[in-house]
């Protein structure tokens, strides 16, 4: 899931400070699971924004909603006529569900309540790390499960480098060596002839390369 | 026992601390209380093994908040004591309404201008 984590609750504050009423936006995916953009979330910054305006001595009133999807435009609508009479928009989704809230209300200042992180999952409860680097083309058959892009301080396919010692990384005593995690577990499998296999550089053609990527299933599409 | 606390005490029962939301705690100083306090079970007796211990976490949480937002996370405490200290909890009580009393009203406090909108005290009340 994307993971996402708030703003200071400060800088929301100062960028809304001439507003007299907004609207935040929450979302009910990935910002929900990794507890940053929820409906809950949402109350509570909510709550938080006007206390806040309150002890300032200018109210604001806000509404709340959260949306199934921010990033599926079919539940944007929904809130169209919540939204006619707020002075900004607070969004509380990832960049993405940010881009179609502007999208939709084209006079209305859209302000990101969160700044999005990563691709990643949670390891125990309320700790969330990176897992996958969205390269475009996934090898993790040939690594043992172990992303060695994201995974690999240094991205490299042919790893270990000299940097790793006693499995952790160099750059950090509590960073694990993705390619000794990586020999470990194809060793367990019975797989390291794989590993001898020199892997060619990568083709990046197929990550962030050619402007924003796109994802096609004319099968799926409707008319 | 028949012990005397603080009349500007108002209990809000809750089936367990660890049922006491962020949302909850906010909630109350929005509606102007001076200052909020959590009385969970003793650490290690929690019925629901942490419910307690998740409740202090939140008030920490939620005491930074206070802070950020100007009305300060020291109107906000968490107690652990046991339904058997009927002693500690009007002790906790009249500590807190003190520590209240001395920080004076919440800048959110509705009656703190003296035109109380119900006839509660012009202390402010604690809840």
């Amino acid at each position: 899931m994307i993971i996402a984590q708030q703003k200071p609750l400060k800088d929301i504050a100062a960028l809304i400070s001439e507003c007299n009423k907004v609207m935040l936006v929450g979302c009910a995916g990935c910002v929900t699971v990794c507890l940053a953009g929820g409906e809950k979330e949402t109350e509570i910054m909510a709550s938080s924004l006007r206390m806040m305006r309150e002890v300032e001595g200018k109210p604001l009133q806000t509404i709340t909603y959260t949306a199934t999807r921010q990033c599926d435009p079919e539940y944007i609508p929904p809130m169209d006529e919540m939204v006619k009479d707020v002075d900004a928009v607070i969004s509380l989704a990832c960049g993405v569900g940010v881009q179609y809230m502007a999208e939709r209300y084209t006079d209305k200042w859209v302000i990101p309540a969160l700044d999005t992180k990563f691709i990643g999952g949670s390891t125990v409860h309320g700790e969330w790390v990176e897992k996958c680097g969205l390269c475009g083309e996934c090898i993790l058959h040939k690594t043992g499960g172990i992303c060695p892009i994201i995974r690999c301080s240094k991205s490299i396919l042919n790893g270990p480098c000299g940097g790793s010692q006693y499995g952790k990384c160099e750059i950090s005593k509590d960073v694990d060596c993705a390619w000794q995690l990586i020999y470990d577990k194809m060793k367990a499998l019975g797989k390291l002839d794989k590993l001898m296999e020199i892997q060619p550089p990568k083709d990046w053609s197929k990550s962030r390369d050619g402007g924003p990527r796109k994802a096609v299933r004319e099968d799926v599409m409707i008319g | 026992m028949r012990l005397q606390y603080s009349t500007n005490i108002r209990i809000v029962e809750m089936t367990c601390t660890g049922n006491v939301d962020h949302r909850v705690l906010l909630n109350a100083f929005e509606e102007g209380a001076d200052g909020v306090y959590v009385a969970g079970c003793m650490e290690g007796d929690c019925h629901f093994l942490k419910g307690n211990i998740r409740a202090r976490k939140r008030v920490n949480a939620v005491k930074k908040v206070l802070d950020e937002i100007g009305i300060g996370g020291e109107r906000l405490e968490m107690y652990n004591l046991s339904s058997a200290q009927g002693a500690r909890f009007a002790q906790i009580a009249n500590e807190m309404a003190a520590k209240i009393k001395e920080l004076g009203p919440s800048p959110l406090n509705k009656a703190r201008s003296g035109n109380g909108c119900c006839g509660c005290s012009k202390e402010g009340e604690t809840k």
